[in-house]
């Protein structure tokens, strides 16, 4: 519990081991970091480390995903989905082939590293992908299921995890639905839809604007795409009015997925809160998110902006 | 090596001339250099059956340099993957035929290409595949040498010897040309053989025209344990039609009508 999504990645891929033997887990010299390592000790045959090579590594595992394995090609998200996006193009996604993605140290919570290793473009970039699934868990508690749902489901799939540990927001008996976002406090004023950890920033916000008699409703989108786009349009009908957030910029990710919906099914105002078109820089990864703006506080502002 | 292997051949590169001018695009050159390796690969060499084309234990080809497609089309038409009439659908948009190889429309293809350098890594994923499973498949690679200038492919070349991959065969179609023009004045690709054998590659240089040397040297390669094996393959761009052969500018031009009909006829004759 509250500790990083990307702690619950390495979990839950080496229970994924244990009762698959077609999982395979690839990395570029970041096993104990992304967590991979985890999956690496008990299973060392599955694992290849692919050295500091991204290009090679989403490669290699489309070549192995062609030969009917599943496997899990992780790797901070700003080399996975830049430095190898090409790869992830023609490789994986042209081909639709069963590769997941694994993208971690997302956003500017990855903290101290600075700018050039906070990913905060790679939603929007996997989101434009024909046929990618993109999915961003809120806690560890959903990414643990997000990466079993992930192994259930063909075909390629980009999934965002965090280097900063971050509140629980899930009992472990979630059911987890990876092409239905999750309604987790309902409310008729204004929707607030988030996904990673914002969603507990989120919550919290939803919090104090009721005890300011401002009704809440927020939603738990953690798959971006395909967008659970009926909820999108419930929540424009019914609340009149949203607010998205995320930890990356606001151009092209969760926010824009947002307004394309609302934009053709139900016309209502939307702000975004997210990385405004600039990028990281270094800090520890929770003073960032405040700076940014990715915080309750921004969120009850913006809310009140309407 | 089976009698009617220059047949075989004979019958890929009329089939691409042929092709490409229906299409009226695409890169003549790269194909007519890379025949000769395709046929033998497809006709005597490799494990594979047009009615169980998704055998586990088949032998696997990634046509790296994607734009040799017409190539691979020819040799999986003839095979019986599909049917020979179709070939002249290529690059039309109700064909299944795309201009560089679709698994995912073509039957027999194995591996959508055409972004060059990454066909090596996938190669090598399908070979770990095999070891893991236990199978003893091999997995061909066809790169170009214009190809090689991609950095992916030396991080595959590093990987590939890393893992011992002695179930991957790459061969580079060295026909010395790329579309600015020769490789060495465009960008030293040479020398390929040393660059390789440094990553750990078990490496030879044969007549990539000559039938029983590729033949032999994928016998050598499979006889060869604990390496990856690389086969330079000296060739020659657009071989077979002397109109087109060392010519840069058929790179990637599709003959007119009439001057597939003049390389079909010249083709007829050989």
């Amino acid at each position: 519990m509250n500790s990083a999504t990307r702690e619950a990645f390495g979990k839950a891929l080496a229970e994924l081991g244990a009762t698959n033997p077609d999982i395979v887990s690839l990395d570029a010299d970041l096993s104990c970091t992304t967590k991979s390592a985890t999956f690496a000790k008990a299973f060392p045959d599955r694992f290849f480390n692919m050295g500091i090579a991204e290009q090679d590594l989403m490669a290699t595992a489309a070549g192995l995903a062609a030969c009917d394995k599943i496997p899990f090609a992780s790797t901070f998200s700003v080399f996975a989905t830049c430095r190898a996006l090409d790869q992830i193009r023609n490789s994986i996604c042209y081909p639709h082939l069963n590769v997941k993605v694994v993208g971690t140290h997302a956003g500017p919570s990855c903290g101290e590293d600075g700018g050039s290793h906070q990913a905060i473009e790679d939603i929007a970039i996997m989101r434009s992908l024909p046929g990618m699934t993109v999915v961003v868990p809120a806690d560890d508690v959903e990414a643990e299921k997000v990466v079993h749902a992930a192994a259930a489901y063909y075909g390629p799939m980009y999934l965002r995890f965090a280097r900063l540990a971050s509140p629980t927001v899930h009992d472990e008996d979630y059911e987890f639905d990876l092409f239905h976002g999750e309604v987790m406090r309902d409310g008729t004023d204004v929707a607030i839809i988030a996904c990673g950890m914002m969603v507990p920033r989120a919550l919290d916000a939803a919090e104090q604007l009721a005890a300011e008699g401002i009704s809440a409703r927020v939603v738990n989108m953690h798959t971006i795409k395909p967008i659970d786009a009926d909820l999108v349009e419930a929540c424009a009908r019914e609340c009149g009015k949203i607010v998205t957030i995320e930890e990356a910029t606001i151009v092209g990710g969760l926010g824009s997925a947002v307004c394309e919906v609302v934009a053709e099914r139900c016309p209502v105002p939307v702000k975004r809160i997210g990385m405004p078109d600039i990028f990281g820089k270094s800090g520890p990864g929770a003073e960032l998110l405040d700076e940014f703006g990715l915080s309750a506080e921004n969120i009850i502002e913006t809310v009140k902006s309407f | 090596m089976r009698s009617d292997m220059q047949d075989i051949a004979k019958q890929m590169r009329i089939d691409i001339v042929e092709m490409l001018a229906a299409a009226g695009s695409g890169h003549p050159g790269g194909s007519l250099s890379a025949t000769d390796i395709l046929a033998v690969l497809y006709f005597d060499k490799m494990n594979i059956d047009p009615a169980n084309p998704t055998d586990p234990d088949r032998d696997r080809l990634v046509l790296a340099k994607g734009h040799a497609a017409p190539a691979l089309y020819a040799a999986l038409a003839q095979k019986g993957f599909f049917p020979r009439k179709d070939l002249i659908t290529l690059r039309k948009s109700s064909s299944y035929l795309q201009g560089h190889p679709n698994m995912q429309t073509t039957p027999g293809v194995e591996m959508s290409t055409g972004s060059l350098g990454q066909g090596l890594s996938v190669a090598n994923g399908m070979a770990l595949a095999g070891r893991l499973d236990n199978r003893d498949y091999y997995v061909y690679c066809i790169m170009g040498d214009g190809e090689i200038q991609e950095g992916q492919v030396w991080e595959a070349a590093m990987s590939a010897g890393h893992y011992g991959l002695d179930h991957v065969i790459a061969f580079v179609d060295h026909n010395h040309l790329q579309i600015d023009g020769n490789n060495n004045e465009v960008m030293t690709v040479n020398p390929i053989e040393d660059k390789f054998r440094a990553f750990g590659w078990n490496v030879m240089t044969i007549d990539g025209h000559d039938f029983d040397a590729i033949s032999d040297a994928v016998d050598a390669a499979k006889a060869s344990s604990g390496k990856p094996t690389l086969i330079v393959a000296e060739t020659i761009k657009g071989k077979g039609v002397s109109f087109m052969e060392n010519q840069v500018g058929w790179h990637g031009v599709a003959p007119t009508a009439e001057q597939a009909k003049e390389a079909v006829a010249e083709l007829m004759a050989q």
